[in-house]
């Protein structure tokens, strides 16, 4: 991985990335915008299947309204992402944050895909109270994993 | 007068325990970033809707009940972890331009906010689902988009410069 590290970071895409001054902050900057994206709408979401918030919506009505915005920007974080790890690659792969930040990512999005998959069955949340609850604590949990993981990856 | 200020609050026992700490910056940053996320994150969600671009199946004024007291009371928090983080050196951060730009970028948009409150939000009884919203709540919502975006990109930005 270190070897890996060291010729990316050699490569000519890496090189103008460190050291076109303003391409980090940018795109760094992207990313937290996106994050506020999926942050907030999966607060919001957690929030209604612990059933601490939005109660007067359904479980599968906050579910299409703010999944969906999942979907569309984690593509846009992981470009984002990527540039950041080509630009610094032993900053991120090296990094114990940063793979438990991918960790985390990876049981959530599974668990938001399924969470979406059940709430296709208009009833199916009706009767399963406490499964939602524990859905929506952990997503919750995990979200504010990641991005104290992505905070502390700066920190190692 | 103001830096004497600063001098005397970056000396203060919590502000030397986050200067001298090697966990307790990194430990307030984190909530200073999940909270202005949720504050961005919400903001944007009701700036959206009055732009007609999202929730349009719902009235103005239950999403603004709906989120705005999430918004405010993250922004409090957001606020109190930042000025711990600035205390921590309060001087250097005083000098910093990035941090300056994005104080005065909040005042304009508190100001923005105050408008939309005072002047705007009292007609949003009738903006229900497919109600035209007038252009003052558009231009309201669109500045505030800009300019929490602009925020964001100075409060990375001081990382750098500091």
């Amino acid at each position: 991985m270190q070897a890996f590290c060291d010729w990316l970071s050699n490569t000519p895409i890496s090189l103008t990335i460190q050291t076109v001054l303003w391409i980090i902050p940018a795109v760094q900057t992207v990313h937290i915008l996106c994050i506020a994206i999926v942050m907030s709408s999966m607060a919001m979401l957690d929030l209604r299947l612990i059933g601490l918030a939005g109660r007067r919506q359904t479980i599968p009505y906050m579910v299409n309204r703010f999944v969906p915005w999942v979907w569309w920007t984690l593509p846009v974080m992981l470009l984002s992402g990527a540039i950041l790890i080509i630009g610094e690659p032993g900053r991120e792969l090296l990094n114990p944050y940063f793979r438990a930040k991918m960790l985390m990512l990876a049981t959530v999005v599974v668990i938001t895909f399924f969470v979406q998959r059940l709430s296709d069955k208009s009833a199916y949340w009706d009767t399963r109270k406490g499964l939602a609850i524990l859905a929506g604590s952990v997503s919750l949990l995990l979200w504010m994993g990641i991005v104290t993981a992505g905070r502390w990856i700066a920190y190692y | 007068m103001i830096p004497h200020f600063l001098v005397w609050l970056q000396s203060l026992p919590f502000a030397l325990d986050i200067r001298r700490s090697t966990w307790l910056f990194p430990t307030i940053e984190t909530i200073h970033v999940l909270f202005i996320v949720i504050v961005v994150g919400s903001v944007s969600m009701f700036d959206l809707r009055l732009l007609n671009i999202a929730s349009r199946d719902r009235a103005v004024t239950d999403l603004y009940e709906e989120i705005i007291p999430w918004t405010w009371a993250s922004f409090a928090c957001a606020a109190v972890a930042g000025f711990l983080l600035f205390s921590s050196d309060a001087v250097k951060y005083y000098h910093n331009i990035p941090f300056r730009m994005k104080m005065l970028l909040l005042l304009l948009v508190g100001l923005n906010t105050a408008f939309f409150q005072f002047r705007i939000y009292p007609r949003a009884g009738s903006w229900t689902a497919g109600a035209r919203i007038p252009f003052a709540a558009k231009f309201a919502a669109t500045f505030s988009l800009v300019f929490w975006i602009a925020i964001v990109a100075c409060g990375r930005w001081i990382g750098f410069t500091k």
